[in-house]
């Protein structure tokens, strides 16, 4: 009997060799996610090693310059290696510790979860190897050095598209060749079940929080949650503890790439249909035959065919919608909330910022959108110059 | 029942995959024609995707030419129904979960049917998950071949128990590709395949040499190369079909007269 399913999505499409490695892993996080020392342990690295609760903070420039809507802005890129991704992380090292695992591996795409992964088998003494697409190695070269720094292998993937798809890929074949000691630690809310689980479960912190915040600053819930989704961990643990209160809406905002009449796009609940890859029923960019497509967009971190099972199945019944957000409109927020606010967000993170730049103005004064920052802008800044026109070494 | 059963009463089988389309759809034609009269007793016909999770770079490096050269489902279902005409042994198509459900899998099944495929594979649909596909198979007699890894430890009897057309053994860890040396203690798995399979069981992944075809053959009523097949025919492209159908000749002759 299959498992791990969000309506008609998600799954374990996986060859024979990794079923037991899946079971084995839901097993352990079963035990572990309701045991109290587990629990403290982790707590205590989320709050003492990458310093959370990170905050809400009220955008007070922001918000007058657009005129309408109140805009907070849940600030992850805060957390220790600056993004959200060691959240997950740090649960998904200490899990691999108790099972007895002492080797780590990883995908990255924009490099923020390799630099997390790489963090925390510093932090736990493991070994690492990161898969980075080779494309992104050069993208995003500051992160492989930080990498590297911390100890971690980082093997530059030249296979397919040579991006983030493909890391997975390489990811997963490596996992399969070597299982006994390691744990493959996935970055995203993607893949075979446990994953999609696992990674939200330990991502949701981030709704948690904000609920807890936004109740103490204004006494209500926030009228919208606005997140940006490539595999979607960022956004489901935005969205996780607001799914059941109905009227917060849950806006997850796609790389629309060049346009999404061109296939130059991401945006894969947008353009794609349902699928099977990289272990899970969901959507996906690909051709009439299901031939998995390249995909684009200027960042990374969203550069990705597909999307997590749980954002499918939001989409399928209507709970969240997904828009999609150009180079273009992300490049011009990031800029914005540079100048406005200070906070130079990440690319990624600038696709949210975007789509609430448009939603704001149409909103009363009395409404409140709360914007997940999934991290900061420093690694893109040499890339976004060289979007602009600029020549600019790192 | 398909007529894969055919291929396990001519000794130990040997079954040769060939991804379809590398370098050209009429290769594969000529290749498939010239290993079927070499002595293969069942042909493993691949159907590229642009993702093989399962497969190393020699059969990932075959898949990208085959698909940049143009080779897609409906010509490739073109292809086998021109085979027929002449080639008589079983085939079975391995692909990709992605390229049955993208194609519709009763279509594609139904096509499978209508052209003369007798089972086909995918290695991205584990056990649990054959639902999806199994009952659409069972339905147009194509047979829906499960795969044991030397993992797979408790979860063998199951899934040997319900096992279609015939099973196929994972000998190694990891991907696929040319190994040196094969590791795994194949007895024990195949003691366990034997007692609870009904269907004939083969083995493959990492299998290049005669001498190992014959280690392999000795535990295994079959044989299963792909990469090493992959590889002549990356070297020689369009010249390839003599070199394969010579390897092939080498190969059963090891296995055929082992007991």
């Amino acid at each position: 009997m299959s498992r791990g399913r969000f309506g008609v999505h998600g799954g374990q499409y996986v060859p024979e060799t990794l079923m037991n490695a899946m079971i084995e892993l839901e097993t352990a996080y079963n035990r572990y996610k309701s045991d109290e020392t587990f629990n403290k342990e982790l707590e205590s690295l989320l709050n003492d090693y990458a310093g959370r609760p990170s905050r809400l903070y009220f955008a007070e420039r922001m918000t007058k310059i657009l005129g309408g809507a109140k805009i907070y802005l849940k600030r992850e890129d805060l957390n220790h290696t600056g993004a959200h991704k060691i959240n997950n992380v740090l649960g998904q090292a200490l899990l691999a510790k108790k099972m007895g695992k002492v080797r780590l591996i990883a995908e990255t795409g924009a490099g923020q979860h390799g630099v997390a992964t790489a963090t925390a088998a510093a932090l736990f003494g493991m070994e690492c190897v990161v898969f980075m697409g080779e494309e992104d190695t050069r993208r995003q070269a500051l992160n492989v050095y930080r990498m590297k720094l911390l100890g971690s292998k980082v093997v530059a993937v030249k296979s397919g598209t040579a991006t983030l798809k493909d890391a997975v890929s390489e990811a997963m074949r490596e996992w399969s060749n070597r299982i006994s000691d390691t744990h493959y630690c996935l970055g995203s809310s993607v893949g075979p079940h446990p994953f999609p689980m696992i990674v939200r479960d330990f991502q949701s912190v981030i709704s948690r929080e904000i609920k807890t915040q936004i109740l103490e600053r204004e006494g209500r819930l926030p009228d919208a949650v606005i997140a940006c989704v490539g595999g979607g961990s960022n956004a489901i643990g935005s969205f996780y503890h607001f799914i059941n209160d109905k009227d917060v809406a849950l806006i997850g905002c796609e790389a629309g790439g060049r346009d999404i009449h061109t296939f130059e796009t991401a945006a894969t609940i947008t353009t794609g249909r349902v699928g099977i890859f990289h272990g899970m029923k969901s959507y996906f960019c690909q051709d009439e035959y299901g031939q998995i497509a390249p995909v684009y967009s200027i960042s990374a971190g969203l550069d990705y065919p597909g999307v997590g099972p749980e954002h499918s199945h939001l989409h399928d019944i209507g709970r969240a919608r997904y828009v999609p957000v150009t180079d273009d409109e992300a490049v011009e927020a990031f800029e914005f909330l540079s100048r406005t606010e200070g906070i130079i967000p990440a690319i990624e993170s600038a696709h949210a910022v975007a789509y609430a730049m448009k939603l704001a103005p149409e909103l009363e004064r009395d409404k409140i959108i709360v914007v997940t920052i999934s991290g900061r802008g420093d690694k893109d800044c040499a890339a976004i110059a060289r979007y602009k026109g600029e020549q600019i070494d790192e | 029942m398909s007529n894969i059963y055919k291929a396990f009463e001519n000794g130990k089988a040997f079954i040769p995959f060939i991804t379809c389309g590398d370098p050209d759809l009429e290769s594969t034609a000529e290749i498939v024609r010239a290993v079927a009269r070499s002595g293969a007793d069942l042909i493993e016909l691949g159907i590229p995707f642009s993702d093989p999770m399962a497969e190393g770079p020699v059969i990932q490096e075959a898949s990208m030419r085959a698909l940049t050269g143009g080779a897609t489902t409906d010509r490739i279902f073109d292809l086998v129904a021109d085979l027929r005409k002449d080639v008589t042994i079983p085939f079975v198509f391995m692909t990709y979960a992605n390229v049955v459900f993208s194609y519709g899998t009763e279509r594609f099944v139904k096509k499978c049917a209508e052209i003369g495929i007798d089972g086909i594979i995918l290695p991205d649909v584990p056990f649990e998950e054959k639902e999806d596909f199994a009952p659409t198979c069972d339905r147009y007699g194509v047979d829906f071949i499960s795969l044991v890894a030397p993992t797979s430890e408790n979860r063998l009897v199951t899934i040997a128990n319900e096992a279609k057309g015939f099973l196929y053994v994972v000998s190694s860890l990891g991907v696929t590709g040319v190994r040196n040396e094969i590791k795994t203690d194949i007895p024990s798995i195949t003691k366990v395949v034997r007692e609870h399979s009904k269907v004939p069981f083969a083995i493959g992944f990492g299998v290049s040499r005669p001498d190992q075809a014959i280690q392999m053959a000795r535990y295994s009523d079959g044989v299963i190369v792909g990469s090493a097949i992959m590889k002549i025919i990356a070297e020689h492209g369009k010249e390839s079909p003599a070199f394969v159908a010579e390897y092939v000749r080498e190969m059963k002759e090891a296995i055929a007269s082992l007991k």
